[in-house]
């Protein structure tokens, strides 16, 4: 079975549990007390992954790091529609990447920000909400765009793709690290879109579509 | 806007700042009151320093780091069951949060959202029903305890293999600190004690130590870690979209529902202590 080390309060992770769940794949959680317990830094974990970083997933003899990479793994392999991951096109496949790269940068701010604020973590909050604050400002206008013409998601297409995936965690957690959404409203729409993908599931501090229903 | 100054109340109570097992050598930088403070260990034990590189005052106690800026009249308040040797004593985590400590408390108070924030675990639609419970004052007025809050819990704890109707009894012994006791799934006689000591770092944000003294002879320390930390995610985002950020202590600010009671008492107990850290005065 597919074993992934996880933390239950990262977004990383989430985006991982996320795609897995949706595309209705079973898999064992590893739990990595990331926090208090800081053991991504030890040396049973730094055995898997010597960067310290989770999440990491585990298919047979595959070991795989990033989140973003574990999410185009998944998608090529467990999504036979190839939905998740759409190679035909030139074009949408370079924006799908493109996307999987702005993912990094919110992990670099938005979510630097929660873990300053949320869990003390030594890193400069105020310098990363300004960045987030210039993604989320870009995501905005592109996704008011993308409405304008139809569009849903990141990408250009009728469903959802592993770009979706792997933005949403840190923009939907944003207001631990004190980064208000208030202002980018078709972002709004866009993350309610996604909880309402069939087999969407919550992490702690992301509600369901519906209170109360998961 | 420049940050207030605290009420002599705030000012003379011990703090939390930290849980001992994230006190090293390299000392470590927190904020208590809007003041800045650094502590650290060292051959003899915590050591903690103020802005202006004073040494201040340390407990080590419920496996947590606590100072003070005042003067407090005595020690902490007493958990006589953490001394009890059956049981696991661990230190869950510290979360900031950005939102007034005693809005952290009050919620903490509150089991109306349980169905709703923790669900499945903590409660369930369609049982929403808080019954009838009692309130009162102990300790010479000191302490508030709510009594017999009964709820129905999925997943009342990391023992739990089934849903059951849960006994709480809830204290507030302190004007951020909140300790409840809930039937242990272990022990029908006896109860799990869940602690949330709140460090106000400033009027609108604090850091929730989480603290467990509980019966659970089958799950490693991760674990019982993890199961707190998911319940406290859960609620991170009700808190911090709480407006305003300070809680008013206005009784017309009040909604007189039976699960806030506890509530209603906390703002009363708060407001007749003269605390204005932290919380909106009622107007005079
Ligand atoms: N680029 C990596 C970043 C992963 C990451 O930052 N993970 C966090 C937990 S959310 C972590 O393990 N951080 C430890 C570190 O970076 O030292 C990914 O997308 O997987
Ligand atoms: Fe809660």
């Amino acid at each position: 079975m597919i074993r992934l080390y996880d933390f239950d309060l990262s977004g990383n992770c989430y985006k991982a549990r996320l795609l897995l769940a949706i595309l209705g794949v079973e898999y064992e959680r590893r739990n990595v007390d990331f926090f208090p317990g800081l053991k991504h830094r030890e040396p049973e974990f730094l055995a898997v992954n010597p960067l310290g970083q989770l999440p990491v997933l585990e298919d047979g003899d595959l070991r795989l790091a990033q989140s973003q990479a574990i999410l185009v793994y998944v998608a090529r392999k467990y999504d036979p529609s190839g939905r998740w991951y759409p190679l035909d096109s030139p074009e949408i496949a370079g924006q799908v990447q493109q996307w999987l790269g702005f993912a990094e940068g919110l992990t670099a701010t938005a979510s630097a920000a929660r873990l300053a604020d949320g869990m003390g973590f030594d890193f400069d909050a105020e310098a990363a909400r300004d960045g987030a604050h210039k993604l989320f400002a870009v995501m905005d206008e592109h996704l008011w765009f993308q409405e304008r013409q139809g569009q849903d998601w990141l990408a250009p297409g009728a469903a959802p793709t592993v770009a979706d995936i792997a933005c949403f965690p840190y923009v939907m957690l944003s207001e631990e690290g004190g980064i208000s959404r208030e202002t980018y409203p078709a972002i709004r729409r866009w993350t309610d879109r996604v909880k309402r993908i069939p087999g969407f599931v919550v992490m702690p501090g992301i509600f369901p579509a519906v209170l109360g229903s998961q | 806007m420049a940050d207030p100054l605290p009420d002599p109340f705030m000012l003379n109570q011990w703090f939390p700042i930290s849980a001992l097992q994230d006190v090293h050598d390299r000392p470590r930088r927190t904020t208590l009151l809007g003041e800045p403070l650094v502590y650290f260990r060292d051959g003899s034990g915590c050591r903690v320093t103020g802005a202006d590189g004073r040494a201040l005052p340390v407990l080590e106690q419920y496996a947590c780091l606590w100072t003070t800026l005042g003067r407090p009249e005595g020690g902490l308040f007493p958990i006589p069951e953490y001394d009890e040797p059956d049981r696991r004593n661990i230190a869950a985590g510290s979360i900031g949060v950005n939102v007034s400590a005693m809005r952290g408390i009050e919620n903490f108070l509150d089991m109306g959202h349980f169905p709703y924030v923790h669900t499945g675990i903590l409660g369930e639609l369609p049982h929403t029903e808080v019954k009838e419970y009692n309130v009162e004052l102990r300790e010479g007025g000191r302490e508030i305890v709510a009594t017999e809050c009964l709820f129905y819990q999925p997943r009342a704890s990391t023992v739990s293999t089934s849903g059951a109707d849960v006994e709480y009894v809830y204290r507030v012994p302190h004007p951020t600190c909140s300790v409840l006791y809930k039937s242990s799934p272990m022990d029908t006689r006896r109860l799990d004690v869940i602690a949330l000591f709140g460090q106000p770092t400033g009027p609108e944000s604090f850091r929730g130590h989480m603290v467990l003294s509980i019966l659970d002879d089958v799950n490693a320390d991760d674990f019982i870690s993890y199961f707190q930390l998911h319940i406290f995610g859960q609620d991170k985002p009700i808190l911090e979209n709480q407006m305003p950020k300070r809680l008013p202590l206005d009784p017309r600010a009040e909604t007189p529902i039976r699960a806030d009671k506890t509530s209603i008492m906390y703002r009363r107990w708060l407001a007749s202590n003269g605390v204005t850290y932290g919380v909106i005065p009622a107007a005079a």
